[in-house]
């Protein structure tokens, strides 16, 4: 499995970068961990003409806490925010997330940024950053910086609101307040498995509540069937995971017995 | 009678755990696999294949690969014929099989055409741009669409029937008699799913030839590389003396590199036309979707006992699905291999199995995974029905085997299926299992648990394995008896090279061959170099696969060893300046009886064999034998798993997994251990996410790494390991071989204990693998049916 020819371009500023897309065109794509392009080229699912390498770009790769909210930059790694001291003490539901992504070979190679770009639908940071209501930051081909609502950015499976020429540079989670809590449930078949199903939530207690809760998602879940699962046994785990999301989320408040 | 390691008398170099010798080099990533050999003005091969299960083949255009830079030829099923090279014979000789697709598509990936290149890339390129038209034909997905024969798979054949053959072994009339008069009686439908070995490193050949020297080098991912060369004289009619093969560092077989693929065979055409070495290796889809598959055996399994929990009869119809060629590797008298051990570790007063084998638009292959000649399909079987036979008498199920078991003054045991047993101590492996995980203890914690509705269970597989083909009066390859080799030569200092007709893939032969020499003769197996898989220096030998290894080779090697000692002693009484029949071996070196410290070590005598030879004999010390074992070996093991169920989800959580296992005497417990390890990580896949699975359409679903699951050290439960020691009475050492009983015994230990834990909801059986899905929809449905 050899993947089509293509050209390399390593970029060393954002700038860098965004023009480097202008230049190359539509075909060309960002390179960024790599976990999820480079096995579609070797498939060759995916055949970009030329990969812009945004690896090099020291400036993005960060994670920080200002004006209520987390930034993490295009450039952090799944490992780095695992490991980040923030995360474990207020970002809980970050927390949860990042140490269920993937197995930790490929968490020290993916980016947060580069799977919300890719937006796979069994991808868990798109569904983290959705509840979490995050925002992302897209440099325009013009060096305009514009900021995109995760809703409005997540268009469909695998489309995203960057356009062409456009890279995403930080997505931003806001800071919890002391009465949030949150949790994130996956079923997976093995370690690193993408997501069979997966859902969190937000706190109210009550028994009665979290069974409403349950029986609304197995309600609108909407998945599709593969080898993890028919659409049955999906939507039935829907409601169970968000059962027990709400349940340890609670838990996490101090609310506990609901399990 | 059953011993511990521990109770053995002190060795040389016998049931110490030796580190590994070859473990330097691969830890250092100095291996040299395939992949790594490169040699000057090498081509690449890629391979086209075909998208439909089931199609024609209209038409192959090939001018756009061959207007490609970089593109030295493109190969069709035509162009084999043309040469006469289109169809492989396959090893028990009853079918052949197809080189690349001609004519017909009969399956999923199947090779259509090769492209052979200056580099990899160029290649793959090239292979994207060979255009073939296909028109798609209904496919049969299922050996029982086939059964009817309203679509043949084979026009190529003369009858015109899917149906490949009926096997059978024991008294049909008997058994059915017997079962019809039993108090007690159970029937299930038990599928052994197919599943691939996926050995880490894919299969691959670099084949060179040279038009100077006339000879051709073909390297290759190789468990057997001696009957590779046979095998390509014949097809190809060059002589087997201008054939080399050579196996390198081979890295994970499990029977998957016992077969001659396609790419194989083009690789080599292409260099015998072109005269440049051309390297074909296959990619993980490659591997999954086209190489050697096992099992894929449904299996009716009647038992039928007394109110007391006594068998009585044992009855097994298979349906067996081939793919579209016979390429099953079984011998030629056994054409369902060892499948005559479904019997297990029980005293069945009579018993009858019966396989009948069918052609589907589905990879050929059929290989042993990890076992003898379907021994896995026959142990799962047997596990499996002694529990449902256990649940219906409402008897504990280590209690049923129990009063089941072939006791140790029945061995050797003519089972009725027309094996005789070699030895084994049955109770006492399993009595250590029970003492080791505490089984009453875990009795009551279930009962317990059950009481809240929690669902735990605990699995038992008290199998026994049949290994080491193997007497040749029996078993061939091709026609080539199942013997093995060993050759040794002792260098005037006390080292030495060992050679042997096996190749390993992992087992660990260069540590464990040299053990079992420097055993026979007191040297130090540090000093003993042991080299396989080159046919120009190896005696000829079958391979390593079915466990064969230790029992074929290792007997071979102590019995060249013991040559080596025979003319030992001559020279050790030429040195005592003594009568031969004055000396004797004993403590690892020659002594003068009866004059104690009189003695000279077999260091001494290697150095004599070269400067100071008897005057009447050769000078030298080397030996080679040839062994033809009298009979298989039969390990035996006791395993135990105990699993929590997550009602809501199906998931699986295996608490604990003990595994007792009874190999005989042990050359290596750190090598066996690990095989165990090795091969128990394989049965938990295979039990809880491995199938190659299709779709209703013929399509592969299962054919990449995120659809074909491979647990790592994350999912992997903790492994408890045990042994006793029931020595074969046959073997030159008394070793049964090891590496596939892990893999044979526990898929059943697993289900089983999920069925126990499901036992309280009515559930008996769900197949493998048991997908958390699976297990939520059979609580599922028997909670409906409940309320
Ligand atoms: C074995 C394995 C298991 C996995 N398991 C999981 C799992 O359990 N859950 C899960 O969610 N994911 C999983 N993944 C995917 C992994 O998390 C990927 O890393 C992630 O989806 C993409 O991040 P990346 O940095 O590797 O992006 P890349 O692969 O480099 O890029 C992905 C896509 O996004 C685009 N892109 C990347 N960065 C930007 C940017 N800054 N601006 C615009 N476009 C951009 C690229 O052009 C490309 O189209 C797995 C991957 C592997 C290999």
């Amino acid at each position: 499995m050899f993947p089509a020819p293509f050209d390399y371009y390593r970029a060393h500023s954002v700038d860098d970068a965004v023009q480097a897309l202008a230049r190359f065109g539509d075909d060309a794509r960002i390179l960024a961990g790599g976990q999820s392009l480079i096995p579609a080229m070797r498939f060759r699912l995916a055949r970009p003409s030329v990969l812009v390498d945004i690896n090099a770009i020291d400036e993005l790769a960060y994670v920080r806490e200002s004006d209520g909210h987390l930034a993490v930059g295009a450039g952090t790694r799944d490992f780095a925010l695992e490991t980040a001291p923030l995360i474990a003490q207020r970002y809980l539901l970050l927390a949860d997330t990042s140490a269920l992504v993937a197995d930790p070979v490929v968490r020290q190679m993916g980016t947060v940024v580069g799977s919300l770009c890719h937006n796979d639908p069994a991808g868990d940071w798109p569904v983290t950053a959705l509840a979490a209501r995050a925002q992302v930051s897209i440099r325009t081909p013009g060096g305009a910086t514009r900021t995109v609502a995760i809703d409005d950015f997540v268009v469909d499976s695998y489309t995203t609101a960057v356009g062409t020429g456009e890279m995403a540079v930080e997505v931003r989670f806001p800071t919890p307040g002391t009465r949030t809590s949150g949790s994130y449930q996956k079923i997976e078949r093995k370690v690193g498995d993408f997501a069979a199903e997966k859902l969190l939530a937000g706190a109210k207690p009550s028994k009665d509540l979290i069974r409403a809760a349950m029986r609304e998602a197995e309600k609108i879940a909407d998945p599709s069937p593969d080898n993890r699962g028919s659409v049955e046994y999906k939507k039935a785990m829907a409601g169970v995971l968000v059962g027990r999301a709400i349940a340890g989320a609670l838990e996490r408040l101090g609310v506990g017995g609901l399990k | 009678m059953a011993t511990t390691t521990d109770d053995l008398p002190a060795r040389h170099s016998l049931g110490k755990s030796m580190k590994r010798k070859e473990d330097p080099r691969f830890i250092r990533g100095k291996g040299r696999y395939l992949d790594d050999i490169v040699l000057p003005h090498m081509l690449y091969l890629a391979l086209v294949h075909s998208p439909y299960p089931h199609a024609r083949i209209k038409s192959i255009d090939k001018s756009k690969a061959l207007a490609l830079p970089g593109v030295k030829a493109v190969i069709t099923g035509e162009d084999l014929d043309a040469a006469k090279l289109e169809w492989l014979p396959t090893f028990h000789g009853y079918d052949k099989q197809m080189v690349l697709a001609f004519g017909k598509a009969l399956y999923q990936y199947q090779e259509v055409a090769g492209v052979v290149a200056t580099s990899r890339e160029i290649a793959s390129d090239g292979a994207e741009l060979v255009e073939v038209e296909y028109e798609p034909l209904d496919p049969l997905v299922t050996p029982f669409q086939a059964r009817e024969d309203k679509i043949i798979l084979r026009d190529d054949r003369e009858s015109k029937t899917n149906h490949i053959y009926h096997w059978e072994v024991g008294d049909k009339a008997k058994a059915e008699g017997e079962l019809d008069g039993s108090a007690v009686r159970i029937k299930e439908r038990i599928l052994s799913p197919r599943c691939h070995p996926a050995p880490l490193e894919p299969c691959g050949v670099l084949a060179d030839m040279n038009k100077a020297t006339g000879r051709l080098t073909v390297y290759m991912t190789s468990q057997a590389p001696h009957v590779h060369r046979t095998a390509f004289s014949l097809v190809t009619g060059i002589p087997e003396d201008k054939i080399h093969v050579i196996s390198p560092d081979v890295g994970g077989g499990f029977g998957n590199k016992v077969p001659v693929y396609p790419g194989y065979v083009v690789a080599t055409v292409a260099s015998v036309i072109i005269g440049v070495p051309v390297k074909w290796v296959e990619s993980r889809t490659e591997n999954l979707t086209t190489t050697g598959f096992a099992r894929d055996y449904h299996m009716d399994v009647e038992i039928g006992a007394t109110k007391e929990g006594k068998v009585t009869a044992l009855k097994v119809s298979t349906v067996a699905d081939h793919g579209a060629f016979d390429a099953a590797a079984d011998p030629r008298k056994y054409p369902a291999g060892m499948f005559g051990i479904v019997t297990g570790s029980y005293d069945f007063p009579t018993a009858f199995a019966e396989v009948d084998a069918y052609f589907t638009n589905k990879a050929p292959g059929g290989i042993a995974y990890r076992c003898s000649f379907r021994v896995t399909e026959a142990s799962f079987a047997i596990e499996r029905g002694m529990d449902i036979l256990a649940r219906k008498l409402d008897m504990d199920p280590v209690e049923l085997r129990r009063r089941n078991f072939i006791k140790k003054e029945q061995f050797p045991y003519p089972s009725p299926l027309g094996f005789v047993y070699d030895s084994g101590d049955y109770e006492a492996t399993t009595q250590k299992a029970l003492d080791i995980i505490g089984y009453d203890e875990l009795r009551k914690e279930q009962a317990e648990k059950r009481k809240s509705g929690e669902l735990m269970g605990i699995g038992v597989s008290t199998f026994t394995e049949i290994v080491g083909a193997g007497p040749g009066k029996h078993f061939d390859i091709l026609g080539i008896k199942m013997f093995d080799s060993a050759e040794i030569r002792i260098h005037p200092t006390g080292s030495g090279i060992v050679r042997a007709g096996t190749r390993h893939q992992g087992q660990g032969h260069e540590t464990t061959w040299a053990q079992i020499v420097a055993e026979e003769l007191g040297l130090d197996p540090q000093e003993l170099l042991v080299e396989e898989g080159d046919t120009d220096t190896a005696p000829y030998g079958l391979g390593t696969y079915a466990s064969r290894s230790t029992p074929v080779a290792g007997g071979a090697l102590a019995l060249a060893a013991r040559r080596i000692r025979e003319k030992g002693k001559k020279i050790a009484a030429h040195l005592l300046e003594a009568s031969e029949n004055d000396v004797e071996w004993k403590d690892y070196k020659f002594n003068l009886k009866g004059v104690p410290g009189k003695s000279v070590t077999m260091k001494e005598v290697a150095f004599a064999a070269y400067t100071n030879p008897p005057p009447d004999s050769e000078p030298g010390l080397e030996a080679t034998y040839y062994y033809d074992p009298p009979n298989l070996t039969f390990p035996n093991g006791s395993y135990i798993a105990v699993v929590d169920v997550d009602r809501e989800t199906g998931a699986v959580i295996v608490r604990r997994f003990l595994a007792v296992d009874d190999c005989g005497v042990v050359i290596n417990p750190m090598i066996v251990e690990g095989q165990i390890h090795g091969g128990l990580t394989e049965g938990f896949a295979m039990a809880f996410m491995q199938e190659i699975a299709f779709d209703e359409s013929g399509n592969n679903l299962n054919t990449n790494f995120t659809e074909y699951l491979v647990p790592t050290a994350l999912e992997t439960p903790h492994w408890e390991t045990a042994n006793t020691v029931t020595p074969s009475p046959h073997h030159p050492i008394g070793a049964k071989g090891v590496g596939e009983s892990p893999n044979v015994g526990s898929p059943q230990a697993f289900v089983n204990a999920v069925m126990d834990a499901l036992a309280p909801l009515g559930i008996t059986h769900i197949d493998m693998p048991l997908t958390r899905e699976k297990v939520w929809r059979a609580i599922r449905d028997a909670e409906a049916k409940v309320s």
